[in-house]
């Protein structure tokens, strides 16, 4: 199908992107990669009178800081991302997982941040967001505030931007030394979305015990979904087999999967154990 | 309320100029602005890949950009690879290895297919059907198009 007529304005900054956002306010839709957006205005699902279309406002800058930070703007596509050495060396886990984000086709042409503000509870970059602890920044005319991953998702596609905002840039704290992370994801086929997935990270002292960790999963709730009981059970033991199995168990009964086509809420359940278990020995060895 | 816009879009060297609405999708522009029917339209919605071309080189959906945005950068489809009578090494392999059937999904998958060896000279058939996951056919069961890549990359290296 074709979408419903729209107005496009396609500026050349930021702040007349968001003058524009703000003289329109929900009429008017930003346009990233469109990858989410154009397949709904195709179906119609989404009929914005006004497209503002963020391609030339640049926001593409990938920062390596030195002392293992990682920003993103919001524009990066999926693909500068997948290939930044930077952030492969800062933060693996964002290849290890983009990789299943989709096609390449699509990838070449997705944002982080159209990503994260479509919100799907089902998409793999949330639930590594909240694993890596991100912090957003969002910009409208009115001025520029920062939310941890964990305040943006307040629902399935469902944010904390308000109507003359935009997320502006993502940035992912330095890990720790002795850090190891892993993605994790279970799908029909590849490049579908996962009926599972689940992002680990997991921090050791010189001697071996886990002094911090952290889990987050995707199609596992309403939003992307941390297992923070099951992150606490881990910090202080020297991460035996027995004690990942621990935390695998608990994050079967954190999640709270609600079913799709593909996959029932209970063999979703069954899945985040199974995969929760699997990313965390990947994230112990790669912490050694 | 939607204004028409002038727009040039170079696609295959040559620029076309036209009066098109924003919502006109740039599978749309191709196939009825430029004429060029090669790139085939499947679900308009980024499943199929049936509309893939390359926008500066990098393949992307048609049916996912809006022919406004692609004003000044580069479009090539799958008219650029070559002709009858003088196929791409690429389209001779597809003939050769029976990488197709009815050819519905084909242009969408030799754009796909064509920067994929730009960047993997050699690449093994896991990387090969991991880089075609993207693309769907409904007739072939992909093991002669997988056959028509790797024998056109055989062939590019000279080997
Ligand atoms: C065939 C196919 C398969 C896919 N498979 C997967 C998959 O397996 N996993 C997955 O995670 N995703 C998948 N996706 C979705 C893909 O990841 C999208 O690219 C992504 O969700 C949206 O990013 P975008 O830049 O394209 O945003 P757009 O589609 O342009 O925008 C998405 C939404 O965010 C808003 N927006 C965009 N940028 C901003 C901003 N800076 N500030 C505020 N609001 C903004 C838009 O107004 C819109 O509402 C798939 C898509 C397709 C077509
Ligand atoms: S028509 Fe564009 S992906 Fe199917
Ligand atoms: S050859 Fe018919 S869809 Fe692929």
């Amino acid at each position: 199908m074709k979408p419903a007529p729209f107005d496009w304005h396609a500026p050349d900054s930021v702040a007349e992107a968001l003058a524009l956002k703000a003289q329109h306010g929900e009429a008017a839709r930003f346009l990233a990669g469109g990858q989410s957006l154009v397949p709904a205005m195709n179906f119609r699902v989404s009929q914005p009178a006004v497209l503002v279309d963020l391609n030339r406002v640049g926001l593409e800058a990938i920062e390596a800081g030195t002392d293992g930070s990682l920003t993103i703007g919001a524009m990066a596509r999926y693909v500068a991302i997948e290939r930044h050495a930077g952030a492969a060396g800062s933060h693996p886990i964002l290849t290890e997982a983009l990789r299943e984000v989709a096609h390449p086709q699509i990838r070449n042409r997705g944002t982080l941040g159209g990503n994260l503000s479509h919100a799907d509870p089902a998409s793999e970059m949330p639930a590594v967001m909240l694993a890596l602890n991100a912090r957003l920044r969002l910009r409208s005319a009115r001025g520029m505030r920062e939310v941890a991953a964990a305040d943006f998702f307040v629902g399935p596609l469902t944010t904390a931007l308000a109507a003359d905002e935009m997320l502006e840039a993502i940035h992912l704290p330095a890990l720790p030394a002795r850090t190891g992370t892993a993605w994790l994801e279970i799908a029909r086929r590849r490049g579908d979305y996962a009926m599972m997935g689940v992002a680990a990270v997991i921090s050791r002292d010189a001697a071996g015990r886990c002094i911090g960790a952290r889990i987050a999963c995707c199609s596992a709730g309403p939003t992307p979904m941390a297992a923070p009981l099951a992150a606490a059970a881990l910090v202080g033991t020297m991460l035996s087999d027995a004690d990942l199995d621990a935390a695998a168990e608990a994050v079967r009964k954190e999640v709270a999967p609600t079913g799709s086509v593909q996959a029932s809420p209970a063999y979703q359940r069954h899945l985040a154990g199974v995969i929760a278990q699997r990313a965390l020995l990947m994230a112990r060895e790669r912490a050694a | 309320m939607t204004r028409p816009l002038q727009v040039t879009i170079r696609i295959n060297g040559s620029d076309y100029t036209r009066e098109v609405e924003p919502r006109l999708l740039l599978s749309d522009f191709i196939r009825h602005e430029a004429g060029l029917t090669g790139t085939h339209v499947g679900c308009e919605h980024g499943v199929c890949g049936a509309c893939t071309i390359r926008l500066d080189g990098a393949p992307v959906r048609s049916c996912l950009v809006f022919a406004v945005q692609a004003q000044g950068h580069d479009v090539r489809t799958v008219e650029s690879l070559g002709e009858p009578g003088s196929l791409s090494v690429l389209q001779q392999a597809f003939r050769d290895a029976h990488g197709l059937q009815c050819g519905y999904c084909t242009p969408g998958i030799l754009m796909t297919v064509s920067a994929f060896l730009e960047e993997n000279a050699d690449p093994s058939e896991e990387a090969v059907r991991h880089a075609l996951s993207g693309n769907l056919c409904r007739c072939t069961g992909y093991q002669g198009i997988v056959d028509a890549v790797l024998l056109a990359a055989r062939r590019m290296r000279g080997a």
